[in-house]
This record gives C-alpha cells, sequence and structure tokens, in this order.
C-alpha cells in the first residue's frame, strides 16, 4: 500500500514537470523588467525567426521587416467584408504611464492611450509626410519662418466644447514649456490666432523639425478651458482623472487605475464621421510579457507590443493563430550602439574605434545573439525614415582587420584595458557585451564586462562619464532635430543620459546639423543629414549594433493594426474587429 | 492590559526606527530618480532633470529631507509617488483589498486545511497517507513560490485553459456584482494556491508535530479514561492546544508572507501590494516603497500583538500568569 502510494505522488509529480516542459520554452532572459526606461524599450523585444543573410546590410528597414517570415501588414485575417463598427480591443502592455496628458510628459507608455484621447493638429503617413487630422490645411511661409494652420470645423472636446484655435495655442505653448523635448518648439517664438480655426505659429528661424512635432503623440489638443485653471499643469488632477479628463481624440477615458487597467470608450462626436469603429480599448498593464504572450496564445489578449525577449516572439510566429510583425513605429527609431567615451585616453584614438569597430559582427549579432529578431543597423538614423543614409562607411571586417589596423598605427592592443557597460535592465544587451568583449580579446584587448545592479546606476554612471564603454539603446523620436541631433551636437555635452556622452565634437557635423534642422527643403536636408552620417561613421563615436523592431503580435481579427511610422503611438480610429 | 499597553508604545518606537533606517537605506542606493523619472520620457535634458529634482525636493539636504517626511508621515501622508503620480496613500488603499484578499485567501486555505491534515495524519501517524503529507508537505515547502506559480500557470491556464493566466478580473467582463465575484474567485484560485501551498506544508507538518505531543499528555490521556468519545478528545481538548504553535507560526509568518505575496503578484500580475512593492523598486519609486514598508511592518506589530492577545483567549495559563505578573 505505501509503495502504491508513492508510486502515485510520482507519477503525480512527474505529471506536473512534463506539463510545464511540454508547455513552451519560456525565454527566461526575457525583459520582464522593461519599464524601467522607455528609450531600453524596444530593445530586446523583437523577434520573428532568423533573418536570412542579406549581402546588403544596409537594405531598408521596411524590406527586411518585409522578408521576415511571420510578418504581416496586418490584414491577414483576409476579411471580405468592410470595416465592422464595435467590440472591444484588448491592448496589453508592461508600459506604465506616469499619466495621460501628453503635452508635459512623452514617453510610449503615456502616448499609445494618449494618442486616443487626444487628437493633434497633424497625422504622418509610411513616407513621414504630413497628413489632415484635426488641422484640414496647413501652409509654410516662403521664408519658412510660419506655419499656419487651418483647423477643422465643428470638432469637438469630450465635454462638448469647440477646439478652437486658442486651444492649439495653449496646447502648443503648455507643451513648449513643460514637454521634455525641449527641441520640439524651441524656436517657437509666438502663436496667434487670428479666428477660432486659424492658427500662426511664428518661428525664430526655419524649424522643420515642427510639422512631425505636432504628431498625435508630441502634440495633443488639451482644452484650455479645463487646464488654464491655475493649477500646476505636470500635476493637474486632470491629467487622469476619469471623472475630469477630456480629451479631444476619437476615445474618451473611461476607467484608470494607475498601473493596471486604462479603459477607453468610443467618442461618438469625434470630428471624423462614423469613427473609431471600436467602441472600447482596454489597455492593461501586464508586468511580465510571458503573461501577455499567453494570452495572445490564448486569444484572449488582442495585441501587444512589448512581448519581451526573441524567444517570445519566436514562440508566437510557431502560433498560426496569432499574427507577428516588425512593421510600424519607424518615427520612434530605436538603435541600439555601442558608445565610446572619447574623454578615455585610449578611445580618443580613431584608430582604436575603428578597430573595435572592425572586430564586431553586427550580422552575427542580430543573427544569433538576437535569433533574427533585430537588423544590423548602419548610422545613428533610423532606416525606416527618410533621412537615413544607407551609402555610408561601415566596419565589420574582422578579427584579423581589426589587428592589422592596430599594428599599422603601432598600436599594441595588450596595453589597453577596456570595460563594457550596459543597460542591466536589458538581458540581450548583456549578451552583446559579453560577446564583444569577447571579440576585443581575440584582438588582444585586455577587456571585461561591467555589470551594474539596476538602471540608475547605469544612467548615473554614463552621465557623469565613469563608463569607458556602454551599450546604449536610443530612440529616434521622429524628426532627427528631435532625437538624432542631442547624440552628436558638441553643445549637447551636458551630463545627462541620452545627450552627448561620448563628448563627440566635430564641428563639420555641428554645421551640418545645424544646416538640416533649419532647412525646409526635404531633397537638401536629406543631403545634409546624408553628409553628417558618412563623417560622423568615419570618426566612429560609437559603433551602430543594430535597429531592435517594435515586434507586434494581435489576433487575425484585428483589422488596420497601428503599423504606421508612429505605430501605437498613434490613433487607432481606423481600427476594427472582424466578425 | 498593561502589557498590550506596553507593547504598543514599543511598536510605535520600532515603527519610526524603521522609517528612518528605510528612509535612509533608500537616499544611500547609487542613482538618481530624476534620472529615471526623465528615461521615462525618452529625455536627456539637465533643465528637465533639474525641474524634476527640484519638483521632488530631491537637492535638499538628506536631513531636511528625512525630517520633512517624518513630519509628513506623522500627519498622514505619505508623499506622491515619483512613478504614478498620485498620492501614496490612494495608491495604497487601492492595492491594499487585492492584497488582502490574496493574503487572506492563502492563509485561511493553509491553516484550515494544513490543520485538518495535521490532525488526520497525527491520528495515524504511520499510515501511508500520512507519509504521503508528508512527501507532499517537503514538496510544497522546497519549491520556490514563483516556480510554483510558473508551474501552474503553465499547466492550469496556458495548457488546459482552466483558470486565467494573470490579474485580478476579466477586464472585458461587465456584469452583475455576483458575476464579477465569481470572476475574481476564479482569478485568485491559482494565486492563493501558490501562495498558500508553502505555507499549508509548514501549518500540516506543525500541526502534526503539535497534536503528536498533545496526544501523549496527561489530561488527554484522562479524558479518554472518562470515557470521553474520541472525536471529542481530538477536536475538543487536544486541538485547542495543538494550534497554540501555529497560531505563533502563523503571526510570525505574516511578513513573509506578505513578501511571498510581492512574488505571487508579480507572476499572476495581481494588483496587490506586493506588485506595487517590486515596481516601486525597480524605478526607485521612494515614496512608494517607504510607504509600503511602513505599513507592513504596522501590521507585523499588530498581528504580533494580536498574536499576544489570540495566545491568552487559548490559553488560560498565560492569561493567568500575565495577570499574576
Amino acid at each position: 500500500m505505501r509503495k502504491r502510494l508513492l508510486a502515485l505522488l510520482a507519477i503525480l509529480l512527474s505529471f506536473a514537470m512534463l506539463a510545464a516542459a511540454c508547455g513552451d520554452d519560456d525565454d527566461a532572459g526575457g525583459d520582464a523588467g522593461d519599464d524601467t526606461a522607455t528609450e531600453d524599450d524596444s530593445g530586446d523585444d523583437m523577434d520573428d525567426e532568423p533573418a536570412e543573410d542579406d549581402d546588403e546590410s544596409t537594405a531598408d528597414m521596411s524590406d527586411v521587416a518585409e522578408e521576415a517570415e511571420g510578418s504581416d501588414d496586418g490584414d491577414s485575417g483576409a476579411v471580405d467584408t468592410g470595416p465592422v463598427a464595435g467590440g472591444t480591443l484588448l491592448i496589453q502592455s508592461t508600459q506604465v504611464p506616469r499619466h495621460l496628458n501628453g503635452t508635459v510628459q512623452s514617453g510610449y507608455a503615456t502616448a499609445v492611450p494618449g494618442t486616443q484621447l487626444n487628437a493633434s493638429p497633424l497625422l504622418f503617413d509610411e513616407n513621414f509626410q504630413p497628413q489632415p487630422y484635426l488641422a484640414e490645411s496647413w501652409e509654410i511661409a516662403d521664408d519658412g519662418l510660419s506655419v499656419t494652420l487651418n483647423l477643422v470645423q465643428g470638432a469637438v472636446f469630450h465635454d462638448g466644447e469647440p477646439i478652437t484655435s486658442e486651444d492649439v495655442k495653449f496646447s502648443l505653448e503648455t507643451s513648449q514649456a513643460n514637454h521634455p523635448f525641449k527641441t520640439m518648439f524651441a524656436a517657437v517664438s509666438s502663436v496667434d490666432t487670428p479666428d477660432d480655426y486659424t492658427v500662426v505659429i511664428n518661428l525664430s528661424e526655419p524649424h522643420p523639425a515642427i510639422l512631425l512635432a505636432m504628431s498625435p503623440g508630441l502634440l495633443p489638443i488639451i482644452p484650455e478651458h479645463v487646464y488654464n485653471d491655475g493649477q500646476e499643469i505636470k500635476e493637474h488632477p486632470c491629467n487622469a482623472g476619469t471623472d475630469c479628463f477630456v480629451g479631444s481624440g476619437p476615445f474618451t477615458l473611461a476607467e484608470y487605475e494607475a498601473g493596471s487597467i486604462i479603459r477607453l470608450k468610443a467618442f461618438e462626436d469625434f470630428f471624423i464621421p462614423d469613427r473609431p469603429y471600436l467602441d472600447e480599448i482596454i489597455i492593461e498593464i501586464v508586468p511580465d510579457p510571458a503573461s501577455i504572450v499567453i494570452g495572445l496564445e490564448n486569444g484572449d489578449t488582442d495585441l501587444s507590443a512589448t512581448l519581451g525577449g526573441a524567444a517570445n516572439v519566436i514562440r508566437l510566429q510557431e502560433n498560426d493563430d496569432v499574427i507577428v510583425t516588425a512593421d510600424g513605429h519607424a518615427a520612434v527609431g530605436p538603435i541600439q550602439w555601442l558608445e565610446f567615451n572619447l574623454a578615455d585616453p585610449a578611445l580618443s584614438n580613431v584608430v582604436v574605434r575603428q578597430a573595435i569597430a572592425d572586430a564586431i559582427d553586427r550580422e552575427f549579432m542580430s543573427d544569433v545573439l538576437d535569433l533574427g529578431t533585430t537588423f544590423p543597423a548602419t548610422t545613428g538614423i533610423h532606416p525606416g525614415s527618410p533621412f537615413h543614409n544607407p551609402n555610408t562607411e561601415q566596419y565589420g571586417a574582422g578579427i584579423e582587420a581589426a589587428q592589422a589596423r592596430l599594428a599599422d598605427a603601432g598600436i599594441d592592443p595588450g596595453t589597453i584595458s577596456l570595460a563594457i557597460d550596459y543597460i542591466p535592465v536589458s538581458g540581450s544587451q548583456l549578451a552583446y557585451a559579453e560577446y564583444i568583449v569577447q571579440q576585443l580579446q581575440d584582438v588582444g584587448f585586455d577587456a571585461e564586462v561591467n555589470t551594474l545592479p539596476d538602471f540608475p546606476s547605469w544612467a548615473g554612471r554614463v552621465a557623469a562619464g565613469e563608463h569607458q564603454m556602454t551599450v546604449n539603446n536610443v530612440w529616434n523620436w521622429g524628426d532627427p532635430v528631435i532625437g538624432v541631433h542631442r547624440t552628436y551636437l558638441s553643445t549637447n555635452n551636458v551630463g545627462v543620459i541620452w545627450t552627448n556622452n561620448t563628448g563627440y565634437n566635430n564641428p563639420d557635423v555641428d554645421a551640418l546639423l545645424a544646416q538640416a534642422g533649419a532647412e525646409f527643403d526635404f531633397d537638401t536636408r536629406v543631403d545634409l543629414y546624408a553628409q553628417a552620417q558618412e563623417i560622423i561613421n568615419q570618426d566612429v563615436p560609437m559603433v551602430y549594433l543594430n535597429t531592435p523592431p517594435f515586434w507586434q503580435a494581435f489576433q487575425p481579427r484585428v483589422q488596420n493594426p497601428p503599423i504606421g511610422i508612429w505605430g501605437q503611438l498613434g490613433p487607432m480610429h481606423e481600427v476594427w474587429l472582424a466578425e | 492590559m498593561n502589557h498590550i499597553t506596553a507593547r504598543v508604545a514599543w511598536s510605535l518606537g520600532l515603527i519610526l526606527a524603521v522609517i528612518v533606517m528605510c528612509f535612509t537605506l533608500i537616499h544611500l542606493a547609487p542613482g538618481d530618480v530624476a534620472i529615471v523619472i526623465a528615461g521615462d520620457s525618452g529625455a536627456g535634458d539637465p533643465e528637465v532633470i533639474a525641474e524634476i529634482r527640484e519638483d521632488l525636493g530631491l537637492d535638499d539636504p538628506f536631513l531636511v529631507q528625512l525630517g520633512g517626511y517624518v513630519g509628513d508621515v506623522a500627519q498622514g501622508d505619505l508623499g506622491t509617488s515619483y512613478r504614478f503620480n498620485e498620492p501614496v496613500t490612494e495608491l495604497i488603499v487601492t492595492r491594499l483589498w487585492p492584497t488582502f484578499l490574496l493574503v487572506g485567501t492563502a492563509v485561511s486555505f493553509a491553516i484550515v486545511l494544513g490543520v485538518l491534515v495535521g490532525v488526520f495524519t497525527a491520528r495515524r501517524p504511520e499510515s501511508p497517507i500520512s507519509h504521503g503529507v508528508t512527501v507532499f508537505s517537503l514538496t510544497g515547502y522546497s519549491m520556490p513560490v514563483f516556480w510554483t506559480g510558473l508551474l501552474l500557470v503553465i499547466m492550469f491556464a496556458s495548457n488546459v485553459q482552466w483558470f486565467p493566466v494573470s490579474g485580478m478580473r476579466d477586464v472585458r467582463l461587465e456584469g452583475n456584482w455576483l458575476e464579477e465575484w465569481i470572476d475574481v474567485a476564479h482569478h485568485l484560485v491559482l494565486p492563493a494556491i501558490t501562495l498558500g501551498v508553502i505555507y499549508l506544508a509548514q501549518y500540516s507538518r506543525l500541526s502534526r508535530a503539535s497534536m503528536l505531543e498533545v496526544l501523549q499528555s496527561d489530561y488527554v490521556r484522562t479524558a479518554r479514561a472518562k470515557g470521553l468519545a474520541e472525536r471529542r478528545v481530538v477536536y475538543k481538548h487536544a486541538l485547542r492546544n495543538a494550534v497554540i504553535p501555529v497560531v505563533t507560526v502563523a503571526g510570525l509568518q505574516f511578513g513573509q508572507m506578505l513578501s511571498g505575496a510581492l512574488l505571487v503578484e508579480t507572476v499572476f500580475n495581481w494588483p496587490g501590494l506586493g506588485r506595487l512593492a517590486a515596481d516601486s523598486v525597480f524605478q526607485r519609486d521612494a515614496p512608494v516603497l517607504l510607504g509600503i514598508l511602513i505599513l507592513s511592518s504596522t501590521l507585523v506589530v499588530i498581528i504580533n500583538i494580536l498574536t499576544d492577545v489570540v495566545y491568552r483567549l487559548i490559553d488560560p495559563r498565560i492569561r493567568v500568569g500575565g495577570a499574576s505578573q
């Protein structure tokens, strides 16, 4: 009897183990701690099956994404009927917003619900070209010193009050004074409102970035009659209060539980007729990407762009009932790189930096370390951006080339000690750092990984310039003026993270960026940024590693999924659910 | 009564010490919360970081910050969350109920089932069932709580899909109160079992050992000699003394239970204090973290005082001994 009982227990235990083992191969290295820092979030959350070897490492991002198996434009539900109104879209995200007022708070977590709650003057198509939204038309003055917006007439806020030029002026000035991206509206000298539906934005100098700065995630139009009440706007109770939140977007705020749930209901008087299609969007905060993946597999979760590590993405791609895509979010433009502290005596030598760049095989990193879920990066401008230059000088010739380069310069790598930091919350970045150390040791350097306990420790060390090299993850944020200039302008070495932490200083690059930042002619801007990227790649203040897409997974019933240049950081009034 | 009053006075001092110690430790940790907040915004602007530091009073000297905080706490103000931009008190109150529900269910499950199993096995210490329970107890005790949780999720939420993967409710459900309660109960099963199973093992082992000892005592022999029914001897006379160690341990373990809830709530995305604490640690949200630490230490102190009271109710000898002192 006793033996039988023990045998029964053993069988039960075995069953439990077997059931667990058969369930899946969860990625223990997934980024559960994702919500530490927005710039780092997309980092390792990519997937897809390993990308095919591509001789053209500079291939356009969207091309690469299309090649990736499992990618889909979002209509793979093969629905024959037209859009159907109604239904609830359940989005799960690891990202926790501080509040929902995008005029004073940037970041992914705020922008996803924020762009549903508030409309902006402009939308942007897949070519980064502006499209009408609250502004039905716009004109740029010949001298580039003013932008005139002609607003849609009849648009109202969620409380029924009309959306007027005064609200746009108030929103822009609020953003100019409070938004963390100071460069967006730095050139705005004044805003005129000649009538209720005309806004004239006067600029102190030509500032082409102002168009992208009027994207949904960057300039939400908020009601002056609610927020201009004398209260400190960053702490305003209506920034997330369901009892008083009034927006201008396609959805209203029905429920907000900090760090848990955001429930949005369709706004019946939205200024675009018959939109939104959905009755409701629920954004549920789920800290563990593995739970999100199971929810997607079970069909409970409709959509998510925070999938955790590469293994999670691949696991979802192997599921025929879930669509996984790398499309979208090109304007967010995350890029991971290995940046050098140019104040370090050894790394101030460009030959040393070029040798390190030669030793790093980006294809290997993307294909093997990231299981094909990232794509090699070649410059500091995201390949999805029209300002990306695909023809810059590239390195990665290998260990022997690196050794030869050093030998030609008379440098003995054995005399150089190097330590690599990385963002601690990122499992992939640790793998990058370990791989790079191995490569550098093969070249002959004395190299090691420097592990820090958490994000604040890393940020403090990098901001103080105490590091030698660090793996980093920086976002373009639409226009290069917003997210690219900050890394290279010599005047922006200001001792905080995500500025010019390398100490890079090249007057030619400064001049090119200054010109590009003040040039409205699109082709001329493209050319100026191309030149800047070329010079930067020759100087190698950092080695570009990869572009980690925002892998999104969704159910086939989700039609018109958010795969535009802003991805989920844009309004979802066109999203609908097939029956 | 004097004893309880003294305990309360000592407890207040203890809580003050906890506040000072926790505040100091958090202050000593490397890194800057202003950078974390700016990082959330994707901004590396010194002006923004300076504004954040000023808004949060982070530029003040340490002692000024500490003094201000202790003063605020004394007035019931736990500050504002850096992360959620909401008053800490509101955040904690919102999260308190889910944690109490989870911990209360897990404790009840563990104590009731643990004691019953313990008593049952004590009456038949050499039976196969008794040995089976021993094996089960050791297995439950030795499994890390997060691993148990993941195992249950994979088995019952992912593979057979009997229970939800995570959360406290189906966010799409819009039913009446009964449907909502059933939904919460459905979501509660896996996290409560996960949290309770490790304590179930302990309580069953503890009550088994205690009951074995009590059943050998003179007064039980006397009760049997008087011809009382065995069930009455066990459940009326022996059990009352046998559960004293269980009550003691349950009181002492309340703090551990809260820390276990931290892991369970994270695994199951249960919107309670544990998850809030975990988020706060990663985000350097000092006001929330301090608020939770103060609350949990207060609760532990209160539970221990209550344990004292329950002792006295269960065992008249303690009551009498205390009075004679």
